[in-house]
């Protein structure tokens, strides 16, 4: 037997014992053992878990706790908001408003359970599928929709909401939030930072990394996997084998949950409980929320191609305003006249974004110029000026 | 920048330019300030060490600036660049990585869109290629993304090129895919002193700076002034001449000052341009060369086709047409990949390949070559 392989078998059978004697006796010590690893990693549960179930009826679970019923209704009027503008978005591609817009609909607990639960200090990064989320965060729907409309690559500042630009090429936002983290953590700051990605995106090695690294640092990051069944046509069976995307958690030692994802209570819970871990200096968590996107990938695509209607009506059955407005309804949290203003407080918001999109845009050519270094080089400066007098040429020649 | 991390970042102003630091001439700054300054060290250093002192200067200088990368803690990285560092400074301003390359620079993008100012190494050229996309799509153009409100002073510390017997993927001259991306600046030095003050100006720059550390140089030797020889977006001149121009950078400047001095025993007198800053491309103080010397050759270690120097010579022609006694011609790596250790010296352009085609600038056509 091999020197590594009788390590490997001593290591097997005493997963508590953290020194090995070798065969020509020098001592090898390892620790923690595996055991602890695996204690702190926290291996997802074999069932999601979940407060409030499909029918809108409280469950048990381990580890969450039901949030007040002040944060309930606020998640459910967040909910409605984000639905309806996200609707808005969608008609608004249909005319010619906006380039393409991917819908967040059917995943607004996870949007907006998870946004709500940040703190002001913390930092959200959120995906191209995630416009629910920006708006949750208070990102004006106008610069929200930027790079939906075609205008700018990213509409806002991210340093005045604490929102990374939309990432478009997925994955590549992981490593983001967790040198923010990191940052957060040599500065001592209390910041923690937010990362949303879909089931597809955990296939990109950029995410394995940014797994890795912050459980190598221990940076106070939460990794937010919004499992909604496919990536663009592709189902999940053919992303991976894994027995759950947690478990992606567990390979590098990084506490993991599993959560309904159509459960807004379980997932600002979950986030919260997961911030809480990260800002006590305990680490990062992978949180995969199982949910479903409704719509198309986006208004450009037929999802007939790769799913069945049936499919579809079996996860409107779980959706997850409804089975909120259920529960509050039960316990008197919620009335007729309640929703009726939070509807007409949505289709104004609505009626503002239409508005908004109506408006030309703000735009100036010499823009394209100003932000590719801190100051234009003199040949940007010189290509800048020629097409000003390119543009003012053309404009001169029209009658 | 002195004081805690918690105070210069109370302070900072992390978008604007820093003319002191950087010495960059940009429009709409109408400082004409010179680049700091530093202690002149009068003893011959080696590049290697003088990156190590740029680093350890830098770390002292302002408590935003890390170090990290693989291998660069405790070792000190696999050239030494970085030893001493992490115990100097301890392990949260200097640390190892895990062994990954896009994780190194998508979390130094995190890192400074926090406030922080990461100089990270990736250890070998053909070693970065795994952080392409996180350089290309998002350090390079974060800025952009957000309309100038991210900015990325990242510096990416890179050591390439060849003639160091490195086995494949330890000796690639990259410089071309990076250059083409907008948002990067690309630097090189050519001689210790150089890498010293262009080191110190990256690090005091706002904008992601690729700097490419020729492998061939690390062990050359000189003092280091205090005065940095120019700005971190200028050319300079090593050598002046009136008949030719030899254009190179990193590795090759030296290369080009031993051809140099050879041409001159065969009746040539040869002005060598050292490049400096490959992104942006210094046109004034290269093309001013060219109209003296009205003959232009480029040297450089990759690949010709496609390669830095056609954009050089395009970019010549365009601006110098009519001062030309003859076509700007190339001095490059053959079109192959880059050849085992026993074959490199037939792929790195030489001195007698360089005299070769310096004598191909058509000194027989009757033309007078400027005086």
């Amino acid at each position: 037997m091999s020197r590594i392989i009788e390590l490997i078998c001593t290591y097997g059978n005493n997963k508590r014992q953290n020194s090995y004697k070798l065969s020509g006796g020098a001592l090898v010590t390892i620790s923690p053992t595996i055991q602890d690893r695996i204690d702190a990693a926290l291996p997802p549960s074999t069932d999601p878990l979940g407060l409030i179930d499909q029918d809108g009826h409280p469950r048990q679970t381990p580890i969450l706790a039901l949030p007040p019923a002040e944060i309930l209704r606020e998640l459910h009027r967040q909910m409605v908001i984000g639905r309806r503008l996200d609707a808005q978005a969608t008609a608004l591609t249909r005319q010619g408003r906006l380039a393409v817009y991917p819908s967040s609909r059917g995943q607004e607990a996870c949007q907006v359970g998870a946004v709500l639960a940040l703190r002001e200090q913390d930092w959200l990064f959120p995906t191209y599928r995630d416009t629910v989320a920006v708006l949750t965060r208070g990102v004006p729907p106008a610069e929200a929709l930027s790079l939906l409309r075609g205008e700018w690559h990213c509409g806002y500042d991210p340093h005045e909401h604490r929102v990374a630009p939309q990432c478009t090429p997925l994955a590549t936002s992981t490593l983001h939030a967790v040198g923010l983290a990191r940052a957060a953590q040599l500065k001592h700051s209390g910041e923690a930072a937010l990362v949303l990605t879909g089931d597809g995106a955990t296939s990109e090695g950029d995410t394995h990394e940014a797994l890795n690294f912050a459980g190598v640092w221990q940076a106070p990051v939460v990794f937010l996997v919004q499992n909604n069944g496919y990536a663009i046509s592709v189902p999940l069976a053919k992303q991976t084998a894994a027995p759950a995307l947690a478990y992606r958690g567990v390979g590098v030692g990084m506490r993991s949950l599993l959560i309904d994802g159509n459960d807004v209570a379980a997932v600002f819970a979950a986030v919260r409980d997961a911030l809480g871990h990260a800002a006590a200096g305990r680490g990062p968590t992978l949180i995969e929320a199982l949910t479903y996107r409704v719509e198309a990938h986006t208004n450009a695509d037929d999802a007939g191609r790769y799913r069945s209607d049936a499919e579809v009506q079996g996860w409107l059955a779980r959706d997850p305003v409804r089975r909120l407005e259920t529960y509050l309804r039960d316990r008197g949290l919620l009335d007729d006249a309640r929703l009726a203003a939070i509807d007409a407080d949505a289709e104004q918001r609505a009626a503002g974004l239409r508005e908004a999109m109506n408006r030309p845009p703000d735009q100036d050519p010499a823009e394209l110029f100003a932000h590719v270094y801190a100051e234009p080089t003199l040949a940007l400066a010189a290509q800048r000026e020629a097409l000003l007098a390119e543009i003012a040429d053309t404009e001169g020649d029209r009658p | 920048m002195t004081g805690t991390l918690e105070e210069v970042l109370a302070q900072a102003g992390p978008t604007q330019i820093d003319t002191e630091r950087t010495g960059v001439q940009a429009p709409g700054i109408r400082s004409a300030l010179s680049p700091r300054s530093a202690p002149a060290r009068t003893e011959p250093v080696t590049m290697v060490g003088a990156l190590n002192a740029a680093l350890a200067d830098a770390l002292a200088d302002d408590p935003r600036v890390l170090v990290f990368g693989e291998d660069v803690g405790t070792l000190g990285g696999v050239f030494r660049v970085t030893d001493g560092l992490a115990a100097r400074f301890g392990e949260d301003r200097v640390f190892d990585t895990p062994l990954a390359e896009a994780g190194i620079i998508g979390t130094a993008i995190g890192m400074a869109m926090n406030g922080l100012v990461p100089v990270v190494e990736m250890q070998f050229d053909a070693f970065a290629y795994p952080a392409f996309e996180q350089i290309t799509s998002h350090l390079a153009k974060l800025r952009n993304r957000t309309r100038g409100q991210l900015s990325l002073p990242v510096v990416v510390r890179i050591p390439y090129g060849g003639g160091i017997g490195g086995v494949e993927h330890h000796s690639d001259a990259s410089e071309a895919y990076y250059v083409h991306t907008p948002g990067l600046r690309v630097v090189t030095p050519g001689s210790p002193a150089d890498a010293y003050h262009l080191l110190r100006q990256s690090i005091g720059c706002p904008d992601p700076v690729i700097f490419l550390e020729p492998k061939l140089r690390y062990w050359s030797k000189e003092p280091i002034p205090a005065e940095p020889g120019a700005a971190l977006d200028r050319a300079v001149i090593r050598r002046a001449g009136r008949d030719v121009t030899l254009i190179a950078y990193g590795g090759m400047v030296g290369t080009a000052v031993e051809a140099a001095a050879a041409a001159a025993d065969q009746g040539w007198d040869v002005e060598v341009a050292d490049l400096r800053s490959l992104s942006p491309f210094d046109d004034a103080t290269v093309a001013g060369s060219v109209r003296r010397t009205g003959r232009a050759v480029i040297v450089h270690e990759a690949a010709g086709f496609a390669g830095y120097g056609a954009e050089v010579a395009a970019r010549l022609t365009e601006q110098c047409f009519h001062y030309l006694e003859a076509p700007i011609l190339r001095v490059t790596g053959l079109d192959i990949p880059y050849p085992p250790p026993m074959l490199e010296r037939h792929h790195l352009p030489s001195v007698d390949r360089i005299l070769d085609t310096i004598a191909r600038l058509q000194w027989d056509a009757g033309n007078e070559h400027r005086a």
